[in-house]
């Protein structure tokens, strides 16, 4: 299993799990994914770091979820729109990231894999391992640890 | 190998259970040297070990154990006499014994442990006596089949005729294990399997020698006997305990939802059918709680060991008393404890006892006492580590907590003794004037208590100079589930473990505007005459409350020693809750001490009481009811040494007045009771006496139509009073009551005095009450001295 944080930004190739996040496409590493769900009751945590969504249970275990949005500098998601939770394995903990919608898992060729685009600003590149060139899209690559590192 | 592996291991456990028994033995043997039933004790515990290692050719550890067996026998045969330098040889030959086991355990060989020189020791310890000739001391680097021959003429006359082959075959074959060390797997194994069959054998030689009823060593019987304990117990991994203890909990959590949910219900079979599984799942976890449970002896074991090698150290002798061995906590806290617990036992023997000599001076015995007692309180372990030596001087702790800047000058002067002492956990304090080995080493009050908080518990030190000190440990029996109250706050619910609640106000809108009122700014609430901090949850958590009735929900907390209220929205039940660690981005927070699962499902954080009440609580409030505390202590402590004056009020009402503030008893007729504006005064001995009566003065009405007053008159520095009490009871001696910071206004505090609660009357305002000038004014008129002379 390979770790992003060992190689942030060397090209892997592998399958990720795509999420749509305010119509950009990302990707995490399947191996890091547990499981993903529909939106859930959240417990809000009173002076947490904004990004802390709140806590999930989690079949009896209490879980962290953390809202990717403002994370990566994001409007927050519109009103009415329930978020998605992809839950990651990290270490042995889990933790949630709250996502727009769940796309495909896809293969991706570390041939087609570019350093982050200049584009992006300072807080959102520094959780963007980088981008594979798809057919008609660019799939960010996150590193999850650095993202839920809140 | 994996046979021989089994062997090893089973030879590990048990060794070192036999180790911990042989300091104990050891120590305990030093107190009654001519215990021949320890000696034997110890004798066996060594062969045991001597004879495995042969047999499994462990060649070092035999021929620690070896020399270590030949120094037992003699002591045992009366040779040798028991000398303090002979047991320290004798325990470092344990340590050596312990430190080849642990090399054993993690390299599966001896590894690089030096044991020539505890060989060196222990002969020359059993040579600075005169030894008889025909007996040779072993070489110290003698081979095993050399110790074998010098063996046998020292231990076989004494009396263990059965197992003494047992042991010299082994070592024969382990000779030849090592002759051979370049085929030592083959071999090994080849001898193993026979020695196990030769070991098989000598088995049932002991027990046609039990059949035969020989007059057989007791050592033997009591080997027996300890068999027989081992067949009804096994062993469990650890790791097995914890998954159920998680799954109980799991059960727990899933029991308090379909226990709630079938409150809605109205099907009896389905009530029926969950009270059952409410009463299952209960004591289903008591019983795997119990499983995790083990004696604190456990860990205290140890400590016998600990406080002689540093009574010896410091030159101090120290007796070790334990009370309660037996109480049972789990083992996760067991582990916790057992580093603070050591180091506050070694704090005790190095700075609380003093020496001999200061100790003879004092006029206490040379020898200091250790005390430690556990014991179950209100679901916690206590544990309580006390010695009887110099005490702590609270003036020498605030002195070196100003100097190391922990509080300032104004700040302590504010503070009573009692809190001073607990600057001592402050981190970056220790008044140890010179490092010495045993204290020193880094690890300071600071550490002891943050790693007892860190299990949820709580440490306080209680001392009187030239008496001793106690440190009270307080441990919640178990980590995993712990009892809580659920309240609301902003819609959200929070968890408070029981462990630091006291009980709860709950004040509607009318009674609220009154009660709670603004001192300085903050909120304080008079709970029975004491005023009550309060913290509002909201305003920690920056949230706004929804609720706007009015009313005031107050949960009396108690944290460090210090009462606060927290001010919630609703207090919503009592719940058996699972602690979940929560991640780390939540502990910075440091407001909660993990999460649980309600039982109906949502997640709820558990409010770290101790956190909360230093963040929350302004620190000038903070002092200002440590000083209330502090004066009331005081006071407390200056009538745990007074004999004090019972008077009854009324209404039942008993009130104690320490007898040094009683100058006279009088009685004075009621119709002598004259008026000056609003006051009542009496003419006594030429002077005019203000009067207070007490029972007004308290709030009872007793009986005001007597011909006779009872009065306690009190003069100081000319002026006088007289305190009008219903009746005189009784003079007692404080020393013993059991107190309690319970009172209202006048008083400060309450005791059971002659079995019976006892309010403590405020005597300076009582006094006030009758002549507010007293402590004032100059004297009014030099005849009114007279009632002094008189006594």
């Amino acid at each position: 299993m390979t770790t992003p944080t060992d190689t942030p930004t060397r090209a892997t190739s592998g399958q990720l799990a795509t999420f749509r996040l305010d119509g950009d496409l990302y990707g995490v590493e399947v191996e890091h994914v547990q499981e993903v769900l529909r939106s859930q009751v959240l417990t809000r945590v009173p002076l947490a770091p904004p990004a802390v969504a709140g806590l999930i249970n989690l079949r009896g275990q209490v879980v962290t979820a953390i809202e990717l949005r403002e994370r990566l500098g994001r409007p927050p998601r519109p009103a009415g729109t329930d978020a998605v939770v992809i839950v990651v394995r990290l270490h042995g903990e889990a933790v949630s990231l709250l996502v727009d919608s769940i796309a495909d898992v896809v293969d991706v060729d570390a041939a087609d894999f570019e350093a982050p685009p200049d584009t992006l600003d300072g807080q959102a590149r520094e959780l963007i391992r980088g981008a594979y060139k798809l057919d008609g899209t660019l799939l960010l690559a996150l590193d999850v640890q650095k993202a839920v590192g809140a | 190998m994996d046979g021989l592996d089994d062997i090893v291991e089973e030879f590990l456990v048990e060794s070192h259970e036999n180790l911990d028994q042989l300091d104990t033995d050891l120590v305990a043997l030093e107190q009654e040297p001519d215990s021949r039933e320890r000696l034997s004790s110890i004798f066996r515990t060594i062969h045991t070990i001597k004879g495995t290692s042969g047999f499994l050719a462990f060649g070092r550890l035999e021929e620690v154990t070896h020399v270590g067996e030949n120094m037992l026998s003699r002591l045992r045969d009366g040779v040798l006499d028991l000398t303090p330098e002979r047991t320290s040889v004798l325990l470092r030959m344990v340590d050596t014994v312990r430190s080849l086991l642990a090399s054993i355990e993690a390299t599966g060989g001896e590894g690089g442990v030096d044991v020539s020189a505890v060989v060196a020791e222990i002969s020359a310890a059993m040579e600075d006596r005169s030894v008889p000739a025909a007996v040779p001391s072993p070489a110290p680097a003698a081979a095993p089949a050399a110790q074998d021959v010098v063996e046998a003429p020292v231990a076989e006359p004494v009396a263990e005729p059965v197992a003494e082959p047992v042991a010299a075959e082994p070592v024969a074959a382990a000779a030849v294990v090592e002759a051979a060390e370049a085929v030592v797997e083959a071999v090994v194994e080849a001898a193993a399997e026979t020695v196990q069959e030769e070991v098989h054998e000598e088995h049932a030689d002991e027990a046609h020698d039990e059949h035969a009823g020989a007059a057989r060593p007791e050592g033997q019987g009591g080997q027996q006997g300890r068999r027989a304990v081992a067949d009804s117990t096994i062993r469990v991994d650890v790791d097995l305990l914890d998954s159920l203890m998680l799954l109980v909990g799991e059960l727990v959590l899933t029991r308090n939802q379909i226990v709630q949910y079938v409150g809605r219900s109205t099907d009896t079979d389905l009530v029926r059918a969950s009270q059952r599984l409410n009463l299952i799942a209960s004591e289903l976890q008591e019983g795997v709680m119990k499983t995790r449970m083990q004696p604190i002896d456990h860990i205290w074991s140890k400590l016998p060991r600990v406080v002689r090698d540093l009574g010896l150290q410091c030159g101090k002798t120290v007796r070790l008393e334990m009370e309660g061995k037996d109480t049972e906590l789990d083992k996760t806290l067991l582990e916790a404890v057992k580093d603070p617990l050591t180091h506050l036992v070694r704090n005790s023997v190095d700075h609380g006892i003093e020496s001999p000599d200061r100790r003879r001076a004092a006029g206490k015995r040379a020898e200091g006492v250790l005390t430690l007692r556990a014991k179950h309180e209100s679901g916690q372990v206590v544990v309580e580590v006390a010695d009887d030596g110099a005490g702590i001087d609270p003036s020498r702790i605030g002195a070196k907590a100003v100097e190391r800047g922990l509080v300032t000058a104004d700040q302590l002067s504010r503070m009573g003794p009692q809190d001073v002492l607990q600057l001592i956990f402050l981190p970056g304090f220790s008044t140890a004037a010179a490092v010495t080995n045993v204290s020193g080493r880094g690890v300071g009050m600071d550490v002891v208590k943050t790693n007892i908080e860190s299990i949820g518990g709580t440490i306080e030190v209680e001392s009187e100079p030239g008496r001793g000190t106690v440190c009270r440990l307080r441990i919640p029996l178990t980590l995993a589930i712990v009892p809580a109250l659920t309240v609301e706050c902003a819609g959200d619910r929070y968890a408070i473990p029981q462990i630091s609640l006291q009980e709860l106000v709950s004040l509607d809108a009318e009674k609220a505007a009154n009660a709670v009122e603004e001192v300085g700014g903050a909120p304080v609430y008079r709970l029975r005459g004491e005023l009550l901090p309060l913290v509002r949850l909201t305003d920690v958590l920056g949230l706004t409350s929804d609720r706007h009735d009015g009313h005031v929900v107050i949960a009396v907390l108690r944290s460090e020693g210090r009462r606060f209220g927290l001010v919630v929205d609703r207090v919503i039940n009592t719940e058996e809750i699972v602690v979940k660690a929560v991640g780390g981005q939540l502990k910075a927070i440091g407001l909660y001490s993990g999460a649980t699962v309600l039982g109906d499902g949502a997640v709820a954080l558990i409010l770290d009481v101790q956190a909360l009440a230093r963040r929350a609580l302004r620190t000038e409030t903070a002092e200002r009811q440590e000083a209330r505390e502090a004066a009331a202590r005081t006071v407390a402590a200056e009538t745990g040494r007074q004999r004090m004056l019972l008077a009854a009020i009324g209404e039942g009402r008993r009130v104690a007045i320490p007898l040094d503030t009683v100058t006279r008893l009088e009685q004075v007729r009621t119709d002598s009771v004259e008026r000056v504006g609003n006051r009542e005064v009496v003419q006594y001995r030429g002077a005019i006496l203000p009067i207070v009566r007490l029972d007004r003065h308290l709030g009872a009405y007793g009986t005001s139509d007597r011909e006779v007053l009872e009065v306690i008159v009190y003069s100081d520095h000319g002026r006088s009073v007289a305190i009008v009490v219903g009746e005189i009871l009784d003079i007692v001696d404080g020393g013993a009551a059991v107190r309690s910071d319970i009172d209202d206004l006048g008083l400060l505090g309450s005791a059971v005095l002659g079995d019976k609660v006892t309010e403590l009357l405020d005597v300076r305002a009582a006094i006030l009450a009758a002549d507010p000038a007293f402590y004032t004014a100059p004297v009014p008129t030099p005849s009114s001295t007279a009632a002094l002379l008189e006594v």
